[in-house]
């Protein structure tokens, strides 16, 4: 078959973007050369890291499933809506893309820790977050939130308001416009939304060590794992760090929509 | 249903009110920006006029302004559905699931929504098609199933926005044919720049130019007798406006067009058009004498093919002369040239 032939790329061009291209994969590689692989089945099916490795992949569901039933209507409201000071909550939302995850995890901490904001009222209630496995949940959230919403809103605004219109013309209520035309045309933006977001929580570490600490079978999720056995068993850490660069690749390749991302 | 629509959108300098009578086709016409895109978007309820009232029937869907208590039917409570000139077919749906999209969201069951869907397919002769998606479909077709869509929501008003103007020349024809036949007994606003649409598809014409109505009538009136310059351009004729003398009309600037004054005439000193063919004209390159000739002094703007003549464009003034004829008289754009039309074929009546 004949392929189109498209304005070619200056060749020095190459040079740098291999250079990057292997500046990602090396470290990962590297890594593998220096997993003691006879004790690898024994040191990846110990039972801290299988309780580590369920707990993750849970938290990391269950993060995952509030970003996307918060996310949406959040991402709707910041690409459709038209009042002003949205475009302040848009940055707000951004915030945790950039803050350190240690000051996410204080935040926080300070939100509903047991003297927090909230946590003092829920303390009363007999209800406590901080250091449990839903406040790994809730630290997961808030730095994947943007990750689900930036992407579904990008995918809003480029598949434009035309066919919600269409629809509503044809006697469709908004709740019909948002279900059956709004969603369905930007799948592959939620899709991988909610793959990033996922892919986020999983490597999710120091908002979770702060909020939530380190506790095995509560709160310690892999990467805390990892980063706990890198001072007592440095081989148990690598043959750890290899289970999550693995989850994370299968992630990535498996759920990813195809031309998405 | 019958329409009644004022809108006024400060805005878009828009100020316009007409109505629709039960089972009517009106034709909105006008240049581009004058303002019938706006009106049909408050008519669909997309758009809050800053004052006017839209009510069908007796329904009120929209109202604001001074003209009574406020009120606003959202846009899928209205049940005026739109096709625009993209078709705009879901594209995750299968054609037989867009068409059946209406009747599903207005609270028809499953089989319900399916069957109705099938007799509109079949009704647009577009049954085969049910399976498609609509990345398959040519751009026809796609139009055929829109059209579908739309009167499967079983709309009291139908608002259609250039339905025409994105197809190929080949094929609008047949969807032509096809909307006169569904909009035959059906309350519809068609906003179109084409004159067929308004001859085959329209009762009656609205012309709309800065926003205002300047003329409207049935469809055959207005074409055939056009009060306004966009009107007349529309239809294909010279239009001349100007206070009304003994026997024709004379210009702001001072010349005077002689023809055949209409019955009844106009009175003398009031506005009148005088309206000719382009084809009653002749073009010289010297001023002709006598009597019963027009002769207009005009500076050729542009030349168009039209058929086996050229249309040479002066202005708002246009004649059609041969090819040969172009060569000879050496017509080019900036030529000063003399238009010559017969007073016997030019028509003079009151605006």
């Amino acid at each position: 078959m004949a392929r189109t032939r498209h304005v070619g790329l200056p060749r020095w061009l190459f040079a740098p973007a291999l250079l990057a291209g292997v500046f990602v994969v090396l470290p990962v590689a590297s890594m593998a050369t220096r997993i003691a692989w006879g004790e690898f089945p024994t040191l990846v099916t110990s039972e801290a890291a299988g309780s580590a490795l369920v707990l993750s992949l849970k938290t990391s569901t269950a993060s995952t499933l509030l970003c996307l039933l918060f996310g949406i209507p959040l991402a709707a409201v910041l690409a459709r809506s038209e009042a002003r000071w949205l475009g302040v909550l848009r940055s707000l939302v951004l915030l945790p893309l950039v803050l350190p995850p240690v000051v996410g995890g204080i935040a926080l901490l300070s939100t509903f820790g047991r003297q927090g904001l909230l946590g003092e009222h829920l303390e009363t209630l007999g209800i406590r977050i901080a250091f449990s496995s839903i406040a790994v949940v809730l630290a997961q959230t808030f730095v994947s939130l943007p990750f689900l919403v930036v992407s579904l809103e990008g995918a809003l605004r480029t598949a434009g308001e035309r066919y919600d219109v269409v629809a509503a013309s044809l006697g469709a209520r908004p709740t019909t416009v948002l279900r059956r035309v709004t969603l369905p045309l930007v799948l592959p933006g939620l899709a991988s939304g909610a793959v990033l977001a996922f892919a986020r929580s999983l490597g999710e570490f120091g908002a979770t060590i702060t909020f939530a600490g380190s506790l095995e079978g509560t709160t310690r999720t892999l990467p805390l794992l990892i980063y706990n056995l890198r001072v007592t068993d440095a081989d148990a850490a690598v043959a750890m760090s290899l289970v999550l660069v693995v989850v994370a690749v299968l992630v990535i390749g498996l759920v990813r929509p195809r031309g998405a991302l | 249903m019958t329409a009644r629509v004022e809108v006024v959108v400060a805005e878009r300098g828009v100020d316009v009110a007409f109505e629709v009578a039960e089972g009517e086709t009106v034709a909105l016409l006008g240049p581009n920006g004058a303002g019938k895109s706006t009106t049909l978007a408050v008519l669909g309820g997309l758009l809050r006029p800053d004052a006017g009232r839209v009510v069908l029937d007796d329904t009120v869907l929209t109202s604001c302004g001074p003209t009574g208590p406020p009120r606003w039917v959202a846009p899928h409570a209205r049940r005026t559905a739109l096709l625009a000139q993209d078709p705009l077919l879901f594209p995750h749906l299968s054609v037989l699931e867009n068409v059946a999209f209406g009747p599903r969201s207005t609270g028809s069951g499953r089989r319900e929504a399916r069957a109705a869907a099938e007799h509109w397919l079949a009704e647009v002769d577009a049954g085969e098609l049910a399976d498609r998606r609509p990345a398959q479909l040519s751009g026809g077709q796609a139009q055929r199933v829109a059209v579908a869509r739309a009167l499967a929501a079983e709309p009291r008003l139908l608002l259609l926005d250039e339905p025409m103007a994105a197809l190929d020349v080949a094929v609008a024809p047949a969807l032509r044919t096809l909307l006169r036949r569904v909009l035959a007994d059906r309350t519809t606003v068609i906003v179109t720049h084409h004159v067929l649409d308004a001859l085959l598809l329209a009762d009656r014409v609205v012309v709309i130019d800065g926003g205002r109505v300047v003329e409207q009538g049935t469809t055959g009136d207005v074409l055939a007798r056009p009060r306004s310059a966009f009107a007349a351009r529309f239809a294909g004729l010279n239009l001349v406006a100007g206070d009304a003398t003994h026997d024709g009309v004379r210009r702001p600037d001072g010349v005077t067009v002689h023809g055949t004054p209409g019955d009844p005439p106009p009175v003398e000193g009031a506005a009148a058009v005088a309206v000719f063919r382009p084809s009653a004209v002749a073009v010289h390159r010297e001023p002709p004498g006598g009597s019963p000739r027009n002769a207009l002094p005009v500076v050729v703007t542009e030349l168009e093919p039209l058929g086996d003549l050229v249309r040479v464009r002066a202005g708002d003034l246009a004649a059609d002369v041969t090819v040969a004829s172009v060569a000879e008289l050496g017509l080019v754009p900036g030529a000063a040239v003399t238009f010559v039309v017969k007073a016997t074929e030019v028509d003079v009546y009151s605006r």
